[in-house]
């Protein structure tokens, strides 16, 4: 009980909390814009794969930082575009193209990577985003090295729920796409373009996926590996719906899914978790996944045209 | 624009030689038509004449294959709703065109602003809409949620979409097939006042008595042409119906029989609401041998729920279903049809058929797991296929054979393989739910001579419909829907329209329904 | 932009698009050959003589395509009722961890019996896999895309955690692997002295089996109309939940047999890495067969003859192998663009 108690207590834990959470606050708030929209997003893993390949090859390759974010972005928006064009205008299955697009993004990245660095078997690292501590906040006990000494992809991460609930909820383009979602025929018979709106939303939520996909290499491994998105984008998705589709709710889910992935890691080092194989530990963020979607499959205000393609003048 | 031109009698819309096609059909035939400032034309015709098509195209959902729209002067650009927007032309659409998980004030506000404007300016805009509100009798509070408000509310926020916009030419499309009578006179009202300020309005609609109450001037489109055109003063109902449909309308021939044993009976039976839609209240209900029962009443009172109930997809939570004088043990769908009762389901494309299907594997839908066409869970393609040709043969299903896809027919030839699949068995009990809503004439006779002719045999029948007419027509005997309550039963030609309309509103109704 | 169906494609338009399709695939491999410094024609004919240019090569492309075959047999049989498994991948090892279990000497049975009893616990534990997705589904309307998602990596650490516990092979110098199988477990060569399993035969029994029992049988017809319209189906009285769950063990079933041959035909022992992500490419065989049971056998052999093909071009040329992934899902996305536009036209305006 006390081992609990001082993992809880630790800013390291804490920190530890917030920089899981980041990666998948960006990308959640991706797949949030594209469903408020109308459109389910599959690609996330696979566009998550190419943010973290483009943005750490843009360092790697000595652009700047934030240049690599925006590249990251940019390659994400690249997919979205994509996505867009089948799922929105040609109303493509949104399953079959989500999934192609993440296989798609998947092997561009991969491809990429071996093509760069042809017989390279340790990943090298980049010189990556440092934490920069808040002048005074960081001061504070526990909350200063838990909160306010974080890298500004952090910082960002955090603005950015503010940011996507405000335009959501207080700006025309918000209302546009929220109405996108629930009835498409009501975006147009107020002469507003369902396509361009979807595929606005779809683009700018896969940028924001690569951008998370990116915080992996950017900010917290420091160099581009296989595998190491690892689910992530699926997990997105269940936040999205344990979020019941609002900013807010979404990144409350992924800080709680951030507390229990840190506290698995911490446990798996005491007394207890030695006794326990590890696989154990790793498979319960998916089983907890899980779980949220059940709990949450009741009551959640599914966005009523998801996964409806929308044909102009059709009704 | 000079004075003359602003006078009442200026043209503010002009329609010039309108065509579409769709694949093989031919949905608008050089259609042409003015609109004068502070006038009502009524676009009179009926199922599938083009009526909407034509105004579809107006407001820019589709572009014509030829033809050239002015409005107030200038050219409308195609298919460009914004364009029509701008140039102050609004519409209500038949199917609301509303955000369900929106405010009432956020549905108007949606695309007003430019896209990338910093705000909503909520409080400016709540303000106009509230004088817009009063100004014309359209009794809305902005901060209602839309999934929540009544068919009546919906259209209310509709038109507000429309005049919130400037809107000077407005475009009703069948708005009165959700509204109680006395809704319709309130809408009505709300016309006259637009009409007073110098808007006009395209109402259109197929029921010729509120293009008689309402309109100017009156079009009449069949087939895609335009047939007729005439001063509403200067014509009278019988004038319009045989332009309409070419041939004079005649109503069903139905001899007077006397009832025989109830075959299904509801006492005191409720079911579970269903989000906006309620559920049963208590109903009692009476089906019996050779009878028609119509149910009347505005749309989501109840009559899905009541269908479903028949259907065998919903079970009753409190009181009792019987059949036949038993009540049945398990509720389903295949009880319901082992119990005798026949379907014909409201949404013919969604739950009648599988768009996809054959003809042949539309037509054994509901019978599949059955021998001939299923034995140890193997089909018998060639009896299924045998049944399909005999159901196309016997109710007049206009196909190319049965290994036609189903999605390649018309509806009304969709609704006869229906018909067909629900009546071979000579069922006891048929739930007919909206079963011409969209058919054209011929289509409609041939429906409402196929359920004559099964009551002639004995068969219960309950007949949901939102059009009164055709209840009052075809009806033995009638209940009114309320907010899922059934009134008490009424015979046939007891009431008059106005008394059956003060009930579908909700009068009459014992502790206090209005309120409700 | 509007799509407007065509009542009756003609054969150009059906054909055509299609074409078009894989000519695009074709091209994009050819573009990343020459960005990865390589003659396009050059990298192509590698790929195919690697695929299909001698016996060895080409008995490796239909051994690599018999795992795929089940797992776009389970994915067809899923899609086609509208069951998005998404999870053949976790079935698979789920009915390779059984084959391992049973047939490492657990069961001294002769490899008449051993095998069925084999392909049978595995295609019970593939199809337990995908029930619960479904059950919660059905149940709870929890969507299942993302819940055979998840279960990937639930059953793959279960797997890797048995590995490393009781089924480690002693022998094994410490590798996370299973003990060999007994001889009696072995699934025997189809022509003695060639490099090919009865796995791929039973891959084509298979598929004529999933094809009768969609064309033939009452499940089938149920399956089909549950798919296309689950509103119609439901109030037309096909139990639905039923015949979802009834779809998922079937197809839960079929992706284990995957596993079954991969660890019973050709590997001989269960590790972690017997399936390159044969379940998730089983979506793009499905996809390119349009669900045609019949043509997932075509489709599998194809893509498998596109990854071995790569493999060896990419070992001759030095192309990045991931250049095959490139161009299936460039396949996937283009071929169902190209089924799209032979059912529909294209109208602006």
């Amino acid at each position: 009980m006390a081992e609990i108690l001082d993992i809880l207590l630790s800013a390291s834990f804490w920190a530890a909390v917030i920089r899981i959470a980041s990666p998948l606050i960006f990308a959640t708030m991706g797949e949030l814009i594209c469903e408020r929209a109308g459109v389910l997003n599959l690609g996330i893993e696979g566009i998550m794969v190419a943010g973290a390949f483009a943005g750490w090859m843009a360092v790697y390759s000595g652009l700047g930082l934030w240049t690599g974010v925006a590249v990251a972005m940019g390659a994400g928006m690249l997919f979205g575009l994509l996505h867009g064009t089948l799922t929105v205008p040609f109303g493509l299955s949104q399953h079959v193209v989500g999934l192609g697009i993440t296989l798609l993004a998947t092997a561009v990245a991969y491809f990429a990577y071996r093509l760069a660095l042809p017989r390279v078997t340790t990943p090298p690292r980049i010189e990556a985003f440092q934490p920069l501590p808040v002048p005074y906040l960081s001061d504070l006990p526990i909350v200063g090295p838990a909160l306010f000494t974080q890298t500004p992809l952090t910082y960002l991460a955090f603005a950015l729920v503010g940011v996507v609930s405000l335009v959501l909820y207080r700006t025309p383009l918000g209302l546009a796409v929220r109405a996108a979602g629930e009835n498409p025929a009501a975006v147009e018979s107020q002469g507003l373009s369902v396509t361009a709106i979807r595929m606005g939303a779809v683009m700018v939520g896969s940028g924001l996926m690569a951008v998370g996909g990116a915080f992996l290499t950017m900010s917290a491994f420091n160099s581009f590996f296989f595998e190491m998105v690892n689910g992530r984008g699926w997990i997105c998705i269940a936040l999205v719906v344990f979020g019941a589709w609002m900013p807010g709710k979404a990144l409350l889910g992924a800080v709680l899914f951030g507390i229990f992935d840190a506290f698995q890691i911490r446990l798996q080092q005491t007394a207890l978790g030695a006794d326990i194989p590890y696989q154990v530990f790793l498979m319960l963020p998916f089983l907890l996944s899980i779980l949220a979607l059940v709990v949450m499959s009741r009551r959640a205000a599914v966005p009523a045209a998801l996964m409806t393609p929308y044909s102009k003048g059709e009704r | 624009m000079t004075e003359a031109q602003e006078g009442a009698q200026a043209t503010v819309l002009r329609l010039d030689g309108i065509t579409k096609r769709f694949g093989q059909v031919l949905a608008n035939d050089s259609v042409s038509l003015a609109l004068k400032r502070g006038e009502v034309v009524a676009l009179l015709g009926e199922n599938g004449a083009g009526k909407t098509t034509l105004m579809h195209i107006l407001f820019g959902h589709y572009a014509a294959d030829a033809g050239r729209i002015e409005v107030f002067g200038e050219a409308l650009p195609p298919g460009n709703p914004r364009a029509a927007l701008d140039a102050g032309v609004g519409m209500v659409h038949q199917h609301f065109t509303l955000a369900e998980n929106l405010s009432v004030l956020d549905n108007i506000l949606l695309g007003t602003r430019p896209l990338w404007a910093p705000g909503l300016g909520r409080a400016a805009a709540r303000a106009r809409v509230v004088q817009l509100a009063r100004d014309f009798g359209l009794a809305v509070v902005p901060e209602h949620r839309v999934g929540n408000l009544s068919v009546g509310e919906k259209q209310r926020v509709e038109i507000l979409k429309a005049l919130y916009r400037d809107a000077r030419i407005l475009i009703l499309d069948e708005p009165t097939a959700v509204l109680t009578p006395q809704e319709t006179e309130d809408l009505f009202a709300t016309l006259r006042k637009m009409v007073a300020k110098g808007l006009s309005v395209v109402f259109i609609s197929h029921k010729l008595h509120e293009v008689l109450a309402i309109s100017n001037r009156v079009v009449v489109l069949r087939h895609g042409r335009l047939v007729g055109e005439v001063e509403t003063a200067r014509t009278d109902r019988a004038q319009l119906a045989g332009m309409m449909v070419g041939a004079e309308v005649r109503a069903p021939e139905r001899r007077d029989s006397a009832p025989g044993v109830a075959l299904l009976t509801l006492a005191a039976v409720s079911t579970a609401d269903r989000g906006s839609a309620p559920g049963l209240k208590g109903a009692d209900l009476e089906l019996r041998a050779g009878q028609i029962v119509g149910l009347a009443g505005v749309s989501g009172n109840g009559q899905g729920a009541l269908a479903s109930l028949l259907a065998g997809l919903e079970a009753p939570i409190a009181g009792e279903m019987r059949l036949a004088g038993a009540a049945p043990r398990r509720w389903s769908p295949r009880a319901a049809m082992r119990a005798g009762i026949a379907r014909i389901p409201e949404d013919r494309h969604a739950t009648g058929t599988i768009a996809d299907f054959t003809l042949t594997e539309n037509a054994i839908l509901e019978s599949y797991a059955r021998a001939p066409f299923s034995r140890r869970g193997w089909m018998d393609w060639r009896a299924a296929r045998d049944f399909a040709a005999r159901l196309i043969a016997r109710y007049d299903v206009r196909c190319p054979g049965p290994e036609t896809r189903i999605r390649l027919l018309s509806g009304g030839n969709m609704q006869k393989l229906i018909l067909g699949r629900a009546l071979e068995g000579a069922p006891r009990v048929i739930l007919a739910n909206q079963p011409v809503r969209g058919l054209d004439i011929g289509a409609i006779a041939f429906v409402h001579g196929q359920l004559l002719e099964a009551r002639a045999r004995g068969a219960a029948i309950l007949l949901i419909s939102e059009d009164l007419d055709e209840v009052m027509a075809l009806s033995d005997v009638i209940h009114v829907i309320y907010e899922g309550r059934l009134s008490p039963v009424f015979a046939r030609a007891e009431k008059s329209a106005a008394e059956l309309g003060e009930w579908m509103a909700g009068g009459g109704f014992a502790d206090g329904a209005h309120a409700a | 932009m509007r799509l407007e169906p065509v009542a009756n494609p003609s054969l150009a338009r059906l054909l055509g698009f299609p074409a078009v399709a894989l000519a695009v695939t074709v091209l994009i491999g050819s573009g990343l050959a020459m960005v990865a410094g390589a003659d396009p024609f050059a990298t192509l004919g590698l790929i195919l003589r690697g695929a299909a240019g001698s016996q060895f090569a080409a008995l490796e492309t239909l051994n690599r395509a018999t795992p795929l075959i089940f797992t776009g047999l389970a994915v067809a049989v899923a899609f086609r009722a509208r069951l998005w498994n998404i999870g053949a991948e976790a079935q698979l090892y789920a009915g390779a961890v059984m084959v391992a279990l049973l047939g490492t000497g657990a069961l001294a049975w002769p490899a008449g019996l051993l095998l069925p009893a084999m392909a049978g616990a595995a295609m019970l534990a593939g199809a337990l896999v995908l029930l619960g997705p479904a059950v919660l589904k059905v149940r709870f309307g929890v969507d299942e895309v993302v819940t055979t998602l998840l279960f990937n990596f639930v059953v793959l650490l279960f797997v890797s955690m048995l590995l490393e516990g009781p089924l480690k092979d002693p022998m094994g110098m410490g590798w996370p692997q299973s003990p060999r199988l007994v001889p009696e477990a072995r699934l025997p060569r189809l022509v003695e002295g060639l490099r090919l399993h009865w796995g791929f035969a039973l891959g084509l029994i298979a598929a004529v089996i999933v094809w009768v029992i969609q064309t033939r049988t009452t499940l089938g017809y149920e399956m089909r109309a549950v798919g296309l319209n689950r509103q119609a189906a439901e109030f037309a009285g096909i139990p639905v939940g039923r015949v979802i769950l009834k779809t998922a063990l079937l197809s839960g079933g079929l992706a284990a047999l995957a596993g079954f041959s991969e660890v019973a035909g050709l590997k001989g022992n269960l590790t972690l890495d017997i399936s390159p992500g044969f379940g998730y490419t089983g979506i793009i065989v499905a996809m390119l067969a349009l669900l045609n049971p019949l043509g997932v056998v075509v489709t599998a052999i194809f893509v498998a003859g596109v990854f071995v093909g790569a493999d060896s071009m990419s070992r001759a040329a030095g192309v990045p192998t991931y250049i095959a992934n490139i161009m299936l899902a460039t396949a996937l996305l283009t071929m169902v663009l190209a089924i799209q536009l032979s059912r529909f036209r294209v109208k602006w305006g």
